[in-house]
């Protein structure tokens, strides 16, 4: 085969390669977004229409607090943040390879199971009751505390890895020239963090605007973001152009959020580039520094999943495993139709079926950004990406209705929903590793006569197995505990874990709450454990986000 | 090496085709409409959340027929019946229980049943049928009225409310919970007891009043009921709530001695009337048996099962009501109504309404 041949068989390969990814996301992303547009912009007097719509749909208000409640969600994450990413910085200690994988297990946590530890945690008789009035068990109060625990890993890995790099010796220049240490942090260390700060802060920011399990669990009469809107107008009240016109004003926020992400992400790739030289804590201060944050990490991060899990051993005024028992049985009284334990199984089904969906397309798509030479084509392939779980489930629903495409009471339609969401992450956490892989191998593969295919196969899947690793492990865990998407598709008959949760939840009588409970708990373990296996794999400095 | 570069490429495409292909492959079977369910096949009832009946009632069913009964709940009332529309054509069951006379027009227009009604609709009151098109069958009535807990209000040292007027004077300051009419077929009729009261321009100056009067608002009547309320069988610390008139009479069925008086009372000056439905779903996989649960759902086994299980009165005549009822649960002499075409030409306003003044 001459060279010319290889290079056609090459570029159509290269081309069948994209087409997977590509075909897919128009399919399930493109079509619906078109069709939520068309079901928004296709009435009868459209503008008008949406206009009386929105204005129906309070959505001023709606807007005015999923603005402010994530700018407070972003602004309180960082001030807790910060001083522990200086402690990541600067020292190695024993307990940090546990506190950054708690916070990293924690960040995947499922909205649903998150929302019940916190308002048991807040609850008038939980650890924290004395601490709040009663009843903040609920409201804002509850959900900024929700999102801090969510977003604190963002910042921590974000920041901190990229301050370890920070060369230190201007900061020491400052001090010896005599300013004090709150001088140096302000006028040194500070404006030099502020790239990592600003990236870091905006991914806390689209996460907490796009916030739905919290706000709808945790939410108090009047608070509701434009996803919980979407599903009120929909779910509730039928008002099927007004959520579709709230998902389109949805996804223009995203987008313009994305973007702005995108370019301040990439200025985080220019640090110092010094080496991170951590030091152990010699100085009496820096050592109360370190294990007070490792005692407030572990207090932090452990607290709420513990508490549910107490909650879950708690039986009749003793302890027992009674909740994780009764988990089995299915009396036919209850809210659900199948028994708590059926929705373990299909979690798990439905998590490894999204996972392989999600590594096959995002893997493909992560071999094609990582082809081209600049981030903006990454930023580009992720832009629909984004897109909030809500718009995504509902957008699914209304677009795959009719022949030939009615699949919407299938199996897929579940996982297929939640490979939406695990995507971005697999894309995210493949692309630098494919990247780092030195162009000059692959090109002295080439040479040596190695075909694309070989190429991959022996270079490229063995040098990205970690991440490979890493981004199976969070696709699983982002489809276990996957809610708002499905929420929409997911059938009554077939209900995933964090369904079941909330809608035991949300009824009365103590083995509803005490399944929800065991039921959390399964589910707090499960992701655990698929983060934690994982997370064993991750390389040393090695980012997610 | 041309076809292993071009194969693993087409094991990929080809992997996603079959994938798509095989979600196609849904369960479509479509019966001969008057064809007799069959043996051993299940029949699926979509209805809400507190939806209750007894065991051998769909025993005897099955017994019968030979098909088996699965019961999907699927939100409160209202949410049940938007599910329903937004799956329509791929339901999640084969007949749908629970959709009242305030939202049947929702349903009506856009199509979400099949045209079926049993032979046994003839025989009932021309006022259970009206508007129902022959599509869906009238199943059971019962009378939405606030409840009050009676120990609790004497302990108050205050009268019962006597009209909608009194619960918002400051007697009755933070002692009411209701349920969203958003989410809560109870809660849209309690709303639209307001609108006949108060009228359509003096129903948002009244609840005005009553979020003042710190009303609360629950999304379900479950957990307003059992959560909030404080009489009978409820845990929770208020007083009032948006029930049913037969409520008081289940707690005295239900206590574990048979009390002289009911713990709780209905208001019947605040009723409105309720008719709920059920209908045999568009593009039900299993329509025979569909048809065959609509013709038990008005046999009197069902019926007579109903009032014991939901608290609601049966549409057939001839079923038993429990004495109790008689006893202690009086019906309404005169609950109040809207026409239907005023309901239906307005009630998504008049809840965008309500939504804005008590949950801005």
């Amino acid at each position: 085969m001459d060279n010319r041949g290889a290079a056609i068989v090459g570029k159509t390969a290269r081309l069948l390669v994209l087409a997977v990814p590509v075909g897919f996301l128009l399919l399930f992303f493109g079509f619906p977004v078109v069709n939520l547009l068309l079901t928004a912009f296709g009435q009868d007097e459209a503008l008008v229409q949406i206009w009386a719509a929105l204005g129906n749909a309070r959505v001023g208000g709606v807007l005015w607090f999923t603005l402010w409640q994530a700018v407070c969600s972003t602004l309180l994450t960082l001030a807790i943040a910060l001083p522990g990413c200086w402690v990541m910085a600067r020292f190695r200690f024993r307990g940090r390879g546990v506190v950054s994988a708690l916070a990293v297990v924690a960040f995947v946590m499922p909205t649903v199971v998150v929302a019940t530890a916190i308002s048991t945690v807040l609850a008038d008789n939980g650890p924290l009751g004395w601490l709040l009035p009663p009843g903040a068990d609920r409201g804002i109060g509850a959900i900024l505390v929700a999102h801090v625990y969510f977003n604190l890993a963002v910042v921590l890995r974000v920041v901190s890895s990229y301050w370890a790099q920070l060369d230190p010796r201007p900061g020491e220049a400052a001090a010896v020239l005599g300013a004090s240490p709150w001088r140096v942090w302000w006028s040194v260390t500070l404006p030099r963090l502020r790239p990592a700060i600003l990236a870091s802060a905006a991914i806390v920011f689209l996460f907490t605007f796009t916030s739905f399990g919290i706000v709808l669990l945790l939410g108090g009469p009047g608070q509701a973001t434009i996803e919980v809107e979407i599903q009120r107008q929909v779910l509730f009240l039928f008002n099927v152009p007004a959520g579709a016109a709230l998902s389109v004003l949805q996804i223009i926020f995203v987008l313009f959020i994305l973007v702005l992400q995108t370019v301040l992400s990439r200025r985080l790739a220019a640090g110092d580039g010094v080496d991170a030289r951590l030091r152990r804590p010699s100085r009496r201060a820096d050592r109360i520094s370190v294990v007070t944050f490792v005692f407030v990490s572990l207090l932090v991060f452990g607290g709420p999943p513990v508490s549910v899990l107490l909650r879950a051993l708690e039986s009749g005024g003793g302890w027992g495993i009674d909740n994780f028992t009764s988990l089995a049985s299915q009396d036919g009284r209850t809210v659900l139709s199948v028994s708590p334990l059926t929705a373990v199984g299909n979690s798990l089904l439905y998590a490894a079926v999204a996972t392989l969906i999600a590594v096959t397309v995002g893997g493909l798509m992560a071999l094609a950004i990582a082809r081209t030479k600049t981030s903006v084509w990454e930023g580009i392939w992720l832009l629909p990406l984004g897109v909030s779980a809500v718009t995504l489930g509902f957008g699914l629903l209304i677009t795959f209705d009719e022949d030939p495409i009615a699949w919407r009471s299938s199996f897929f339609m579940v996982p297929i929903a939640q490979s939406l969401v695990a995507i971005p992450f697999v894309v995210r956490s493949l692309v630098p590793a494919l990247r780092a892989i030195s162009p000059h191998v692959l090109e002295a593969a080439a040479t040596l006569g190695a075909s694309p295919r070989r190429v991959l196969r022996h270079v490229q899947l063995p040098l990205a197995g970690r991440a490979a690793l890493v981004a199976i492990g969070f696709s699983l865990a982002i489809s276990l505990g996957e809610f708002g998407a499905t929420l929409f598709v997911a059938r009554g008959d077939r209900p995933t874990m964090p369904i079941a949760i909330y809608r035991l939840l949300g009824t009365p009588g103590e083995t509803n709450q005490g399944q929800a409970m065991a039921l959390a708990a399964i589910l707090i373990l499960l992701t655990g454990l698929f983060v934690l296996l994982t997370d064993r794999w991750r390389t040393a400095g090695e980012r997610y986000v | 090496m041309r076809t292993t570069a071009q194969k693993l490429s087409m094991v990929a495409v080809i992997g996603a085709v079959a994938l798509a292909l095989t979600s196609c492959t849904s369960q479509e079977a479509e019966q001969p409409s008057a064809a007799p369910p069959s043996p051993g096949s299940t029949v699926t009832l979509v209805t809400y959340d507190s939806y209750q009946i007894s065991d051998e009632t769909f025993d005897s069913f099955t017994d019968e027929t030979g098909v088996k009964v699965e019961i999907v709940r699927a939100g409160d009332g209202a949410q049940v019946v938007n599910r329903a529309l937004l799956t329509k054509d791929t339901p999640e069951g084969d007949v749908l229980f629970g959709v009242d006379n305030n939202l049947l027009s929702r349903a009506l227009s856009d199509d979400l049943f099949e045209a079926y009604q049993p032979e046994a609709v003839a025989e009932l009151p021309a006022e259970l049928t009206d508007g129902t098109d022959g599509v869906v069958t009238p199943i059971d009535t019962g009378d939405v009225c606030i409840n009050y807990d009676r120990a609790a209000l004497k302990k108050r040292g205050i009268d019962p409310p006597e009209t909608l007027a009194d619960l918002s004077k400051s007697d009755y300051r933070g002692l009411l919970v209701v349920e969203n009419p958003a989410t809560s077929t109870p809660g849209l009729a309690f709303l639209l007891a307001t609108i006949a009261e108060f009228g359509t321009d003096g129903f948002q100056d009244y609840w005005k009043q009553l979020r003042d009067n710190d009303v609360l608002v629950e999304n379900s009547w479950d957990s307003a009921y059992y959560q909030q309320f404080s009489g009978g069988s409820g845990e929770g610390d208020r007083p009032m709530v948006v029930s049913y008139a037969t409520s008081p009479a289940a707690e005295v069925i239900f206590a574990e001695k048979p009390p002289k008086e009911a713990p709780t009372a209905a208001m019947l000056s605040s009723c409105y009337q309720q008719i709920e439905y059920a209908g045999l779903l568009q593009g039900a996989t299993n329509p025979a048996g569909g048809r065959a649960l609509l013709d038990f759902m008005l046999s009197q086994t069902y019926q007579s099962d109903l009032p014991l299980n939901n608290f609601v009165y049966p549409v057939v005549g001839s079923a038993t009501v429990p004495p109790e009822f008689d006893e202690f649960a009086p019906k309404p002499s005169d609950p109040a109504e809207l026409p239907a075409s005023e309901v239906d030409a307005n009630r998504e306003t008049w809840v965008e309404q309500w939504t804005t003044v008590v949950q801005p």
